[in-house]
């Protein structure tokens, strides 16, 4: 398959369930709103070394508990557990720290975790419960818990309860170029458009991945290393997975809620990317091993 | 599903009717005939439902009560679900223990309007008298969820001993507004009388317009709390526009002091 002139490889991204939680995060204006989660997602590219994988999320919230400005987040980690415990330090650490802010469930999902309900303590006995009723909220799923603990610009408004669901990890795709500026400028791209798909991100940095990497090392004490396959400067050194004219290599990982979220942004992100200077997009697979959700390049394509 | 329509014969005495058969609740799985044939007590004497109202539907979780309703108490008492819509005054003790489900008054509502009422929403578009959502004497808590909005003014200790909920009063309140209040949100567009919050523990009281304060309440600060404009919005929801001066700045005070202390009267800046 080809599009404008781009090889498509005919294989596809294998990614991996995990546990997804959505917040909205508002402030006095933008600049706060996007400073909190700029924060709150700080060191979140990986789920190998970070804990978690958290971005902002490509849409922007025009609806708000508060009315003011939001930013909504996605944060996905293997277990309830992990994403509990990553939103407590993260909401608490990065969110509650910053100026004006105010931070909220925004997942409906059947599981809860309780957030809000351990970060009140910093209140020391100061905080403030309010709980409105499902017909006042309007969103009728049972009655939503707010904690108000005071801080120091005032007080910060923390929801009590977030939901958690499973979603999908480590979608992904290649871009393969003949030279780094115009595959750097492909992958930009790419991001813009996924960018306006709900319901996803792309957490590595600026939401691209220079650093793909294979499972496992020569070095025991690391349980993964470069993806030698796909560096131009090793083409020669090892069994290359490269077409010749092949000079940079560049990676976008998707995290979704659902599976359709991470194809069609797949599907966009590869559409907007096919252009001058990319010679191939492939996908990262380990033969099935990694996880059970498999997107086709050919098949995605072919259906937009 | 149609309503069950109820409408008030000619009141045959000025003793109050006590009706708490008037709930969806009761209506729902009953034919025209099981529902003229409920109880309802008149002084110590047990009547019929029929020989005060006309009924007109069957089976239905939506009622509506025509005529002069205003001594007919316990209305919509302890309902779970559906809705009432009471085209006129209303009883004493309607909504009281409700749990569920909502109840509109088009015309005025007399005392103990939703009294320890646990969920659901009444409506009052007229006035409602005193201890609306409060405790019954000798009770421990008052109301202890659901919203109560009075487009009108309240009486006296409207929310007293009050555990969680939300009540809104666009008129005016008299004395003790919230008086031992435990926790929940009273909102008062209008005036308040003497004595706000006062033996207050826990909760909220935010007023539109100044009070004055119990001696046992401290000012903290003048500050834009953000749950305001979670309460305002939701309010909006409702149609309850906040009024103007709500611009977001309120003095905070705290009290009663005179108890726990941890009870917070916002007065708007």
């Amino acid at each position: 398959m080809e599009i404008n002139g781009v090889y498509i490889d005919e294989t596809y991204a294998e990614a991996f369930g995990a546990y997804a939680g959505r917040v909205l995060i508002t402030a006095c204006n933008k600049t706060w709103a996007l400073e909190a989660a700029r924060s709150m997602t700080g060191f979140g590219t990986s789920v190998i070394g970070c804990g978690c994988e958290v971005a902002i999320e490509a849409i922007e919230p025009t609806d708000t508990p508060d009315d003011r400005p939001g930013v909504s987040v996605l944060l996905f980690a293997m277990s309830k557990k992990a994403v509990h415990e990553q939103l407590i330090n993260r909401i608490g650490q990065c969110v509650m720290t910053a100026p004006t802010s105010a931070c909220y469930n925004a997942l409906e999902a059947e599981d809860r975790l309780s957030i809000g309900g351990k970060l009140k303590f910093f209140g020391d006995g100061f905080q403030i419960s309010k709980r409105l009723d499902p017909l006042i909220t309007g969103n009728g799923s049972g009655p939503r818990r707010f904690w108000r603990i005071p801080v120091m610009d005032g007080e910060f408004i923390v929801e009590d309860r977030f939901g958690v669901q499973k979603g999908v990890a480590g979608g992904n795709f290649l871009l393969m170029g003949r030279e780094l500026p115009g595959t750097l400028q492909a992958a930009e791209r790419a991001i813009e458009a996924m960018r306006k798909v709900a319901g996803v991100i792309m957490p590595f940095p600026g939401g691209v991945v220079r650093s793909g990497s294979k499972v496992g090392s020569r070095y025991k004490f690391l349980n993964a290393s470069s993806n030698t396959a796909f560096c131009p400067s090793l083409r020669r050194a090892v069994k290359s997975e490269l077409p010749e004219g092949v000079g940079a290599v560049l990676e976008i990982v998707i995290d979704g809620l659902t599976p359709e979220a991470v194809g069609e942004a797949m599907r966009v992100g590869i559409r907007a990317a096919c252009g001058p200077g990319i010679v191939k997009i492939s996908a990262g697979n380990y033969g099935g091993k990694l996880g059970k959700h498999h997107f086709h390049l050919h098949q995605l394509l072919a259906e937009g | 599903m149609s309503p069950v329509v109820l409408r008030m014969k000619e009141a045959p005495t000025n003793i109050p009717l006590e009706a708490e058969s008037i709930s969806p609740d009761l209506f729902v799985q009953r034919s025209q005939g099981e529902i003229e044939a409920m109880p309802v007590a008149l002084g110590n004497e047990t009547y019929r439902l029929g020989d005060f109202f006309t009924v007109e539907g069957e089976r239905s979780d939506e009622i509506v009560v025509e005529g002069c309703a205003g001594r007919v108490k316990w209305i919509g008492s302890g309902m779970t679900r559906g809705r009432i819509v009471v085209r006129g005054d209303v009883g004493m003790h309607a909504g009281s223990y409700m749990r569920g489900g909502d109840i509109l008054v088009e015309g005025n509502a007399d005392d103990f309007l939703g009294v320890e009422m646990e969920g659901g929403l009444i409506r009052v578009k007229g006035n409602a008298r005193h201890r609306v959502g409060a405790a019954y004497r000798g009770s421990k808590y008052g109301m202890q969820g659901g919203t109560i909005l009075v487009d009108g003014n309240v009486g006296h200790e409207v929310g007293a001993y009050m555990r969680r909920g939300l009540i809104v009063i666009k008129g005016n309140a008299e004395d003790f507004l919230g008086a031992m209040m435990m926790t929940g949100t009273i909102c008062l567009f209008g005036q308040a009388g003497i004595r706000t919050g006062g033996g207050m523990q826990k909760g909220t009281i935010i007023c539109m317009r100044p009070v004055d304060l119990l001696p046992t309440f401290a000012y903290d600060c003048t500050y834009a709390p953000v749950f305001l404009n979670i309460l305002f919005k939701e309010l909006k929801r409702l149609g309850v526009e906040c009024p103007a001066q709500a611009n977001g700045l309120v003095r905070r005070y705290h009290g009663d002091l005179a108890d726990v202390g941890k009870g917070e009267i916002l007065i708007a800046a």
